[in-house]
């Protein structure tokens, strides 16, 4: 089976999160936002505002506080093990190779691995000469590729991405950006980040959140994946800059 | 540490002992020369090596059967946080017993023989390990928990292929520890009551008098407890260096 071909079956259910969170008795939003299917959100906001507490709501993490309201697939089917994550931090684990670190779910939900998958999902990132070697002997880039590859071998129709391109250099995070906007073509997206650049090359719909509500923002006309110099997408990044800075003076 | 290093330090020390014995000149049932304690223990080699054997055979299966029974507690207690809550300030009580003053106690219950000191090498590791593993366990980034919920991993697969790899460094300080507990409890379990060991040894010759063959037994048990420590530390190293990826083929 192609890499995929399973969730291509039926089309990438959309989400959609209504109601509020409290932390410590205290508001922390108000949210009715809607993920559409087979599409890339992204979710920007100020540090603490609820962004990753929201993505942690949908996986069924913990997330310290109450939520009071719904969370329903456009389905309506359960979201148990529909959607798969990755964070700022690549998460791999030193004593495994590239390749058993692809692998890592099977072993923990108790199956056997799919090393001819991992490989061929390896090659995909460009990293196929590196599947033996140490997570330690590769570069921050080839690490979140590494990620990218575990993410995907999870073969989900929803992947939610929390900061993952973050704390990677400019160059590394141009080309990651365009190696997940490729691989993950179809899917339910959302992507937490604080880059406005980033979600206005890579969107098909922004939303920018704050405590009383989540704002939807109006995306270039072309298709994402969007040119780094098309004057549309900087001027959305501007204006969404501009707009950040306004609300959430330093 | 250098073999050139150790070498200096030995010699400096053999001088040193020398001198006092010169200076003081202490008679040698008192304080003998380091060439009567080496004459004492060529002389005695036999005795010495058969009794070097049950201490070195005491120690090993006490830290093995106390790393075993250590490792295996803080798993259950990092698995059950109801076992955590209940067992964990048990053994943080029992702690405030002295496991020296247990020794005549176990030499009572298990006899003479080899068992008695077993137990109480493994009642005096028991604990570092416990603790150190345990806290190696529960320490893991959060990271590592999150992606495993939302890859649908069992609870025991979480430990076996996340947890326990990297508490290892965690487990390799408790078990430098152990290497150097371990034989403090088995020859405190031979001083109380033996037949046979290191410890047996040293008390049999400071009653005859024989202070050379004392001073020999001492030196071999703490060579025992050098060698030991050596070996347990290379071991830490290689699995502290296997969770960190950084091992070599």
């Amino acid at each position: 089976m192609a890499d995929g071909a399973g969730w291509r079956m039926s089309t990438s259910a959309g989400i959609t999160i209504c109601g509020q969170h409290h932390l410590n008795d205290q508001l922390l939003f108000d949210a009715n936002l809607c993920l559409p299917g087979g599409k890339w959100t992204c979710l920007l906001g100020r540090s603490g505002v609820g962004k990753s507490t929201i993505l942690r709501l949908i996986l069924g993490l913990e997330t310290g506080g109450t939520f009071t309201g719904r969370i329903t697939a456009s389905d309506d089917a359960p979201l148990d093990n529909r959607i798969s994550y990755m964070a700022q931090s690549d998460l791999l684990l030193p004593w495994l190779s590239v390749l058993d670190n692809i692998c890592i779910g099977a072993r923990l939900r108790g199956t056997a691995p799919d090393i001819a998958r991992a490989q061929k999902l390896l090659a995909r990132v460009g990293l196929c000469a590196h599947g033996h070697q140490k997570p330690n002997a590769l570069s921050g880039g080839m690490r979140q590729r590494t990620a990218l590859a575990r993410t995907l071998y999870e073969n989900r129709p929803i992947v939610f991405l929390d900061e993952p391109f973050s704390a990677l250099d400019a160059g590394t995070r141009a080309d990651m950006q365009e190696l997940a906007a490729e691989v993950l073509h179809g899917r339910t997206v959302l992507l937490v980040t604080h880059d406005p650049a980033e979600a206005a090359r890579l969107a098909d719909q922004i939303v920018v959140m704050s405590a009383s509500e989540t704002r939807i923002w109006p995306t270039p006309n072309s298709p994402a994946l969007r040119a780094i110099n098309d004057p549309e997408t900087l001027d959305c990044q501007a204006r969404l800059l501009a707009y950040l800075r306004r609300e959430h003076p330093t | 540490m250098r073999l050139r290093d150790i070498l200096l330090a030995l010699i400096i020390g053999l001088c040193l002992w020398q001198a006092i014995v010169i200076l003081t000149d202490a008679p040698h049932f008192i304080l003998p020369s380091p060439w009567r304690v080496a004459n004492a223990a060529y002389n005695s080699r036999v005795i010495i090596a058969e009794n070097a054997w049950v201490t070195a055979l005491e120690v090993m299966l006490g830290l093995i059967i106390g790393t075993a029974l250590g490792v295996a507690t803080a798993i259950q207690l990092a698995l059950s946080k109801t076992a955590e809550r209940l067992i964990l300030p048990i053994l943080v009580f029992t702690q405030a017993v002295p496991v020296f003053a247990l020794a005549p106690l176990l030499t009572l219950w298990f006899g003479y023989g080899m068992a008695s000191k077993i137990i109480m090498a493994v009642l005096i590791i028991y604990f570092p390990i416990t603790s150190a593993f345990h806290d190696g366990l529960t320490r893991s980034d959060r990271g590592y928990g999150d992606l495993s919920v939302s890859m649908g991993a069992g609870r025991w697969n979480f430990m076996r292929h996340v947890q326990i790899p990297h508490a290892l460094p965690s487990l390799g300080t408790g078990l430098k520890l152990a290497a150097v507990y371990a034989p403090i409890g088995a020859v405190i379990g031979e001083w109380v009551g033996a037949s046979k060991g290191l410890g047996y040894l040293m008390l049999l010759a400071n009653g005859r008098a024989k202070i050379d063959l004392m001073f020999a037994s001492l030196i071999v048990l703490a060579c025992l407890t050098v060698i030991l420590h050596i070996t347990i530390g290379i071991l830490a190293t290689r699995i502290t260096r296997y969770a960190q990826g950084t091992s070599q083929k």
